[in-house]
């Protein structure tokens, strides 16, 4: 990927790097404020990259859903006591083996993203490169943790991504409001798991 | 009023309603069995699109329901088909209070119900995907319920569901895909671009229907749910799947010509059935091997597809396996309630203590093997038939997975009946388990006896596709 090569680079190149960013603080983060913001910074991205195919209105109601999903997770996971089954603990060589692996994940689509632009004729390689990257971040965290936080940001991840995409293909009012519900959704279902025990414990 | 919203909107109503009130456990249940009852009768005495005069008053059903610039459309030939739909659902509510399915099944369950319905109802059909997923969501709290007790086994973080989650939406993301390929396969046909919406569709399907290597969160969800709220799951989702690719076969002209897909599909299908079987005769829990029984029936399903009378075979198996996926959880539920687990070291003997509850767990699985006289048997022998004729390599397989099928049902057998220090028999059933257990093996044994009472219902649901129809 050549930044030349970028469409609005004063767009899409911040976009990217604040996916990267977030995407691998999701990955490495432990504290549940620090992995809510770091998914509202990653909706910043996504929106940055589906406001290069729709208007600012459509593009801001995947910002604002986006959010509202980050909150409704964070303030589960801040209300939710400490317990290993929520917790997930790895030693620092775990987080270096984490970005290590986020490092190749990235390299990987990078290197995909051309070929994979010539099936999708007419989307730019920054949304495509911000798409594949956003997917296999999401795919990477879903194959690394069962634990339920974790599971429920690797899809908001993977769909984070579809969404940079599919914004490209389609412009359906009624798509985007089903996505977007579809984020608070997953969001509702990871904070109604983060709860499930305390409901237990409680009785 | 519109249909959709009668047979959509009202459900789901009506569900957010009852799980809002599902402290009342029994009353809900009820509730939500009336409900779905009446919106099955509903169907069955209400045209669409015509004038009805009752007396002084008059209506008309229209079919079509906008959203947001995009149509949701029940016409009349969709009538068998939401007939059945609510009376499935009826029938598993009805049970819901006896198995201990825990307080948001059946609130829930008539919200996805409601979803299912939505989802053969949207038009263009390819956003479907999305109330697939949204079903998913549903379906989570059902699987997941904090009242419920916990076994040991079910104690893990949710393995299980979050695998379920996590296929089903990746799948979603394949189909939505999909439907975007081929709106370039219909402006620009060709080879390339055909092949590329088949491998999306493929792949996409193959997250949906659990297809192997695919499939663990069914087995996964067997062994960590409650079992009737989790076979409720597998028989509702899997069935809204099937409808969902129907819907393509019946829209696109060059799925249902393709020899490729034909061939890709009985291999597939042989694949789930030795997987199923095979793991099922192994098995050591008896949730799994419900889990496994599901995935044979899944490729029977996807068999039956490939063959050119084999669309309303597929129709006509949702009733047997309707009934014998309801006995087979029941079954394992108030099984489970005495023995606070499936392990076979922990059901050991448990068939003195609750015979009954044990010969209706072991004629479960001996109908979904196929076993004459039961429920499953007629339409394994048409199945049987039909196949033989088109690809006996298919049968021979497909004998060899209910095969271990058998042998799962027969060491299931053993270890109910293993010598315990007081081996007499002691009837420990309910009187209401026994008679909703009787009842159920009633049906199972009539559905065998006499298919041709009930079948041919079953297959008008197939007037609801325009090209798929006998």
């Amino acid at each position: 990927m050549i930044i030349a090569t970028l469409n609005f680079p004063e767009i899409s190149l911040p976009a990217l790097i604040i996916l990267s960013l977030s995407g691998m603080m999701l990955l490495i983060g432990r504290d549940g404020r620090w992995l809510t913001l770091a998914l509202g910074f990653q909706y910043v991205g996504v929106f940055l990259l589906v406001f290069l195919s729709w208007t600012l209105s459509l593009a801001m109601v995947k910002l604002v859903a986006g959010w509202m999903a980050a909150i409704l997770l964070g303030v589960s996971l801040v209300g939710a006591p400490s317990n290993t089954f929520l917790e997930e603990r790895f030693s620092p060589s775990g987080r270096v083996f984490r970005l290590l692996a986020a490092f190749l994940v990235g390299l990987t689509m990078l290197s995909l993203a051309p070929r994979i632009s010539g099936w999708y004729l007419g989307v730019g390689i920054e949304v495509i490169d911000g798409s594949l990257f956003l997917i296999g971040l999401g795919m990477l965290q879903l194959g690394l943790s069962t634990r339920p936080v974790r599971v429920i940001l690797g899809l908001l991840t993977v769909l984070g991504g579809f969404e940079v995409l599919y914004a490209a293909l389609e412009n359906s009012i009624l798509v985007a409001g089903m996505l977007a519900l579809l984020n608070l959704g997953l969001a509702m279902v990871g904070a109604y798991l983060v709860a499930v025990p305390q409901i237990e414990a409680d009785k | 009023m519109t249909a959709p919203i009668l047979w959509i909107v009202v459900p789901a109503i009506m569900g957010m309603i009852l799980y809002a009130f599902r402290r009342w456990y029994r009353i809900s249940v009820i509730a939500g069995t009336v409900i779905a009852l009446g919106l099955a009768v509903l169907a069955r005495f209400t045209p669409i699109g015509v004038q009805v005069d009752l007396g002084p008053v008059s209506f008309k059903l229209a079919d079509t329901l906008m959203v947001l610039g995009r149509r949701f459309v029940l016409t009349e030939n969709d009538r068998p088909l939401l007939v059945i739909i609510f009376l499935l659902a009826a029938f598993w509510f009805g049970a819901a209070y006896i198995a201990r399915a825990g307080r948001s099944t059946v609130p829930l369950g008539l919200v996805v119900v409601a979803l299912l319905t939505a989802a053969l109802a949207v038009e263009p059909f390819l956003y479907a995907a999305l109330l697939v997923e949204f079903t998913v969501l549903v379906c989570i709290p059902i699987l997941v319920q904090p009242d419920l007790e916990l076994t040991e086994i079910q104690s893990l973080p949710f393995r299980g569901s979050l695998r379920f989650l996590t296929f089903q939406t990746l799948g979603m993301l394949f189909l939505l895909l999909t439907g975007w390929v081929l709106t370039g396969v219909e402006t620009t046909p060709g080879p390339d671009i055909a092949i590329r919406a088949a491998s999306l569709m493929g792949f996409g399907f193959a997250f949906l229907l659990a297809v192997f290597p695919f499939h663990t969160w069914i087995v996964m969800l067997a062994e960590e749910a409650q079992p009737y709220a989790g076979a409720f799951v597998f028989l509702i989702f899997s069935w809204m799947v099937f409808l969902y690719g129907l819907r393509f076969l019946d829209r696109y002209l060059w799925l249902r010509d393709s020899e490729t897909l034909l061939l890709f599909l009985r291999l597939v299908g042989v694949i789930m059935i030795l997987v199923g079987g095979g793991s099922a005769l192994f098995e050591r829990h008896l949730g799994r091997m419900l889990g496994y029984a599901v995935l044979l029936d899944t490729g029977y399903n996807l068999l039956s597809v490939t063959l050119p009378e084999g669309i309303p075979l597929l129709f006509a198996a949702l009733l047997p396996r309707a009934t014998t996926l309801g006995v087979w959880a029941l079954a394992l539920s108030l099984l489970q309630a005495r023995s606070h687990g499936l392990g076979f070291s922990q059901v050991k003997g448990l068939g003195y203590g609750q015979p009954l509850v044990s010969t209706a767990l072991l004629l479960a699985q001996l109908s979904m093997a196929g076993m004459p006289l039961l429920a499953f048997f007629p339409v394994r022998l048409m199945f049987w038939q039909q196949m033989s004729g088109q690809a006996l390599w298919v049968v021979w397989f497909s004998l060899l997975g209910v095969a271990g099928l058998f042998v799962a049902a027969a060491r299931t057998l053993i270890v109910l009946t293993s010598q315990e220090e007081d081996s007499t028999i002691k009837f420990q059933e309910t009187p209401q388990s026994v008679f909703l257990l009787g009842a159920a093996l009633s049906g199972i044994v009539v559905l065998g006896l006499f298919p041709q009472w009930f079948l041919p219902a079953m297959i008008k649901g197939l007037q609801a596709f325009e090209n798929l129809g006998p």
